[in-house]
């Protein structure tokens, strides 16, 4: 992956950083320039809260060659507390622990890395929020 | 607008065509379809095609297509829609003939997937969903249709036997099509005990990856008569887009796309969908098949799932779907898939699908598919 292609990500990837359409209140990940609901063109930029829950996952058995390694995994659709949903892999819980509804919060960890000089990608991975 | 109609149809058989290049193969098509309507030049073609580049180092198949068909400085269009590339080249072919600029329009659809590795055509069918967003994650396209199924399960109750149905339903027509890639007959207990991929997905509840070309003839409705063949009147056409990645929507058991394409041509050609006689909808995956009922309309929410296991979406059930044998059995070139439904419509209104033709079948719909949903086209044809 081109370097400015994942740096220009930095502030969503490392903080979360999400933003609130002024007009609506509706909430987006990552931010956007127009809020799909009202067209509105003016945000407030947040950094989220790391807690959320799981809206539905699956276990991914068959990767792409970038993830071959790491196969299996499981992967859900997040809803977080702050509104946004996202995508992310659920880590540190075994895959029949994994239900819709259970909460979670967000770490920062390595997605994947491009062989033994190339980039490597950081991001969020979800992990069981113990309440 | 000019009512239009399709006069001519053609396809070849599907499957790993090593021996054969993209042009190829879609040249094969295209001159099935040409000789079936019986012209040897075109006014204008549209090209579906979603990932050429990735699946075959070439990109302008525009003009690649138009070169290697031998016709000469025409308009050529290559289309790209993802797994909707097909369908979409068939709508703008209707939209071009229906405005009066041009008279006899191809509109193909090719893809030629199996000259890179397994791995690398996943990476190739994820851009269809959003790279930055979900791909980054490791999710897969069949990734993306299982987190449908588990949310679809957790909200209806559809069971992993109802999921095997749809698979087994559509094999079983594949069987008595020629031109399927996968035309063998499998069971309900093979599928649920085959690979899993992405659960609750296994490999026979996936469609293949594909070689694979098709092409229709679009002509004026009016010009039918000045043709050999029975045209078939395309009556409505629909096409919607929604969010490229799948956890921005709010419903994670429905497709909007799907019905708000259906909508559109619903309401064009003043039909419902207890006015079809059959369908052909997007199964990439199992799961798909089931949602796209419902989000048709031919089934309540919820209801997908037991009417595939009741028989209901069977060849001679209440409302057949697929009796090509669908993505599934006949495969899965993304770029022609569209194209393809639009074959067999044809076929089966002429009465030409032999043994596995629909009896009196006088209107029909075909619903094709982008992504996890980020697109859909859906269009419906009528018997002239
Ligand atoms: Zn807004």
């Amino acid at each position: 992956m081109p370097p400015a292609r994942s740096w220009r990500t930095y502030p969503q990837g490392y903080m979360l950083e999400a933003a609130r359409c002024k007009k609506c209140g509706k909430t987006f990940f990552p931010p956007r320039l127009v809020c799909n609901k009202c067209q509105g063109r003016e945000f407030e930029r947040f950094n989220m809260q790391r807690t959320g829950k799981v809206v539905t996952h699956t276990v991914i058995r068959t990767p792409s060659d970038e993830f071959s390694g790491e196969a299996p995994f499981a992967v859900g659709v997040i809803e977080m507390d702050d509104g946004p949903r996202l995508t992310s892999q659920i880590v540190d819980v075994s895959f029949d622990e994994v239900k819709i509804g259970m909460p979670v919060k967000l770490e920062f960890r390595r997605l994947s890395s491009e062989g033994d000089a190339g980039i490597i990608n950081y991001g969020h991975k979800a992990v069981p929020a113990r309440t | 607008m000019r009512d239009v109609a399709v006069i001519g149809v053609g396809m070849q058989k599907w499957g790993e065509l090593w021996a054969k290049s993209t042009r190829d193969i879609f040249v094969e098509s295209a001159l099935l379809a040409m000789d079936d309507a019986g012209v040897d030049t075109l006014g204008a073609m549209y090209v579906g095609s979603m990932a050429p580049g990735l699946f075959a180092d070439q990109e302008h198949l525009g003009s690649v297509m138009a070169d290697y068909l031998g016709q000469k400085l025409i308009p050529s269009t290559r289309v790209e829609s993802a797994c909707a590339s097909g369908g979409l080249a068939f709508r703008l072919a209707c939209m071009d003939v229906a405005s009066g600029m041009h008279d006899v329009v191809l509109a193909g659809g090719v893809e030629k997937m199996t000259d890179i590795g397994g791995g690398d055509a996943t990476h190739a069918l994820a851009s269809a969903a959003d790279m930055k967003w979900e791909a980054v994650h490791g999710v897969t396209f069949p990734g993306l249709y299982a987190m449908m199924a588990v949310a679809h399960m957790a909200k209806y109750g559809t069971t992993r036997e109802q999921l095997a149905h749809v698979a087994v339903k559509n094999h079983y027509n594949g069987s008595m099509n020629s031109r399927a890639q996968f035309p063998m007959k499998i069971t309900v207990e093979g599928v649920i005990n085959s690979v899993k991929v992405a659960d609750p997905l296994n490999i026979l509840d996936c469609s293949p990856i594909t070689d694979g070309a098709a092409a229709a003839i679009v002509v004026p409705a009016d010009m039918v008569k000045d043709f050999k063949k029975a045209g078939v009147k395309v009556i409505g056409t629909g096409h919607a887009t929604d969010t490229i990645a799948l956890h921005d929507r709010e419903d994670l058991t429905t497709l909007a796309a799907v019905s708000a394409s259906a909508e559109q041509a619903y309401k064009m050609s003043g039909k419902g969908p207890r006015d079809l006689d059959f369908v052909e909808v997007h199964d990439c995956f199992t799961i798909a098949e089931i949602i796209v009922s419902e989000s048709l309309g031919l089934f309540e929410r919820g209801k997908g799932g037991p009417a595939a296991e009741a028989g209901d979406t069977g060849l001679e059930g209440r409302t057949p779907i697929n009796p090509s044998g669908g993505l599934k059995s006949k495969g899965h070139p993304v770029g022609a898939t569209g194209v393809a439904q639009i074959v067999e419509i044809t076929e089966q209104l002429r009465g030409e699908a032999g043994k596995r033709q629909i009896k009196n079948a006088r209107v029909a719909l075909a619903q094709n598919m982008g992504g996890s949903g980020g697109s859909s086209v859906v269009h419906i044809l009528e018997v002239m």
